[in-house]
């Protein structure tokens, strides 16, 4: 394994026993207590993630709005400071060379999130295409560290442990504040499907919250094993599985974050030819009956043994008591209601197309 | 005797009689199991050779069999309640299996020698 990366947090989880796997080129727990502990925690209560592998950039300069627009699938003309969108940067096929947050900080400066498993990619792609626009764009990742405090009780464990005040913050909208003389930036925002915080801050200012959330118990330290099962069954895309180079956001039923209105950005035409003619596959959940359990990789079968796609996610649900799966379907073949097949190691097990949201979001709109 | 493979299965021998299952180890590493595939009774399994799977929330273990010989038994109450494996995996054995070659045991390893190997793997 060539160098291996450890977030801030790395020797808090060594000390709590979690389970550690690579994951984005971090070292990262997997899972402290267990992944059904840690997954029920977020929905009914509140858990904390360090998320500090997540990537960071920065980009200001008089043409930062113009140049984000070219990069990114979403609109950010006229966002106002404070809010938070969500989209994709595609290359010119359409496909997906990651997807992320961006953050509007003030005119002209924004601050964008990306995917661990792609800060060098990423870091090449936003510089490579910033030829000819006055942009200042700064690499934060090494810096900035991250928490996700996530659940129901999270708002009340943001004021009350770490004393920092939310309560007012509207779901996909930051704040930036000081907290003993630090700064941080904290956002409504995260990827389980519940109400929740993501702060980043720098190393020590993140080290402290961590001890201080976990030291108070209001806040059980989950991994990434129940991050991925909670995101999966609120039909939240993971890099890599629902999303990747040859994989475009129409295929994977984003839409709503390309804005094909737009006049100009990286990926436009192949995206839009992509909606004019229609698109040959399609991500559909699939909930299957029998209680073995579809992996990512898996094919997708018709009765007559023809593949017409393949698993993307699959778990057996925590919060849905069902074997249950995203996967990229044929169009023909991705009407909700249509019966399929998973094969499973050497059988094939049926499976009803379904949304691919599985469970209800339950966000503080 | 217990005899262990270094899949991490492990097979309980009564006379031509072997209970096979996961290691303790195997199970606190997997984490919640939530599904086990079990062959039917009757099948034949083959030392080294894979006879099922046992999966855990996060992925999915093939298990190989520790020994040659036919599935006289699978262990039913997995099929409703997989979690056992992780209450006892010692006492909830998977499949048992009525043994055709007896000397593949001397090819698996006991406790001692199967606690270094974990430990080993460990580090």
């Amino acid at each position: 394994m060539e160098n291996i990366k450890e977030t801030c947090l790395h020797s808090r989880h060594l000390a709590l026993g979690a389970q550690m796997t690579p994951f984005g080129g971090f070292d990262m727990p997997i899972q402290y207590s267990g992944i059904v502990e840690e997954h029920e925690a977020v929905r009914n209560a509140c858990g904390v993630f360090d998320v500090s592998h997540m990537g960071e950039v920065n980009i200001s300069g008089n043409d930062a709005e113009k140049y984000v627009n070219h990069i990114f699938t979403n609109d950010v003309t006229g966002l106002p400071t404070g809010k938070i969108l969500y989209g994709m940067m595609c290359n010119p096929e359409g496909g997906v060379v990651d997807d992320l947050l961006v953050y509007k900080r003030g005119d002209n400066n924004f601050f964008l999130v990306i995917n661990a498993a792609n800060i060098d990619k990423d870091m090449a792609w936003i510089m490579e295409h910033s030829d000819g626009y006055n942009v200042e764009i700064i690499p934060l990742s090494d810096e900035l560290s991250q928490l996700a405090v996530q659940g129901p009780e999270s708002e009340a464990v943001m004021e009350q442990v770490l004393g920092i005040t939310c309560a007012d913050l509207q779901f996909y909208t930051f704040r930036e504040a000081t907290l003993d003389g630090n700064h941080i930036l904290v956002s409504r925002t995260g990827y389980t499907g519940e109400d929740g915080f993501e702060i980043y801050a720098d190393n020590a200012t993140i080290r402290n919250m961590w001890d201080t959330l976990i030291e108070s118990g209001r806040a059980l330290p989950c991994g990434l094993g129940c991050r991925d099962t909670l995101r999966f069954e609120v039909g939240l895309p993971l890099y890599g599985d629902e999303l990747s180079e040859t994989i475009s956001p129409l295929e994977a039923g984003l839409g709503i974050f390309v804005k094909l209105d737009k006049p100009e950005f990286i990926g436009r035409e192949a995206l839009a030819a992509q909606k004019a003619d229609g698109v040959k596959r399609k991500l559909v959940g699939l909930e299957m009956a029998d209680k073995a359990i579809p992996r990512h990789g898996y094919e997708v079968v018709t009765d007559d043994g023809i593949v017409v796609g393949t698993v993307t996610t699959g778990y057996r649900g925590i919060s849905v008591d069902k074997s249950i799966a995203a996967a990229l379907v044929e169009t023909p073949y991705a009407e909700k209601g249509n019966n399929l097949n998973i094969r499973i190691r050497r059988k094939t097990f049926p499976a009803t197309v379904t949304a691919k949201k599985f469970y209800k979001k339950s966000y503080k709109k | 005797m217990i005899y262990y493979s270094k899949t991490h299965e492990y097979a309980r021998v009564e006379g031509n009689t072997a209970y096979i299952g996961i290691s303790d180890y195997a199970q606190k590493a997997l984490g919640n199991v939530v599904y086990v595939d079990m062959p039917e009774q009757g099948d034949d399994v083959a030392a080294g050779e894979e006879f099922g799977a046992v999966e855990s929330v996060k992925a999915a273990s093939d298990l190989f069999s520790p020994v040659s010989g036919a599935v006289v038994n699978i262990n039913e109450a997995l099929i409703d309640n997989p979690r056992l494996i992780n209450e006892d995996a010692m006492t909830n054995w998977i499949i048992e299996v009525d043994m055709t070659d007896l000397s593949e045991l001397d090819g698996l390893m006991d406790e001692e020698a199967y606690a270094n190997f974990c430990s080993a793997e460990k580090h």
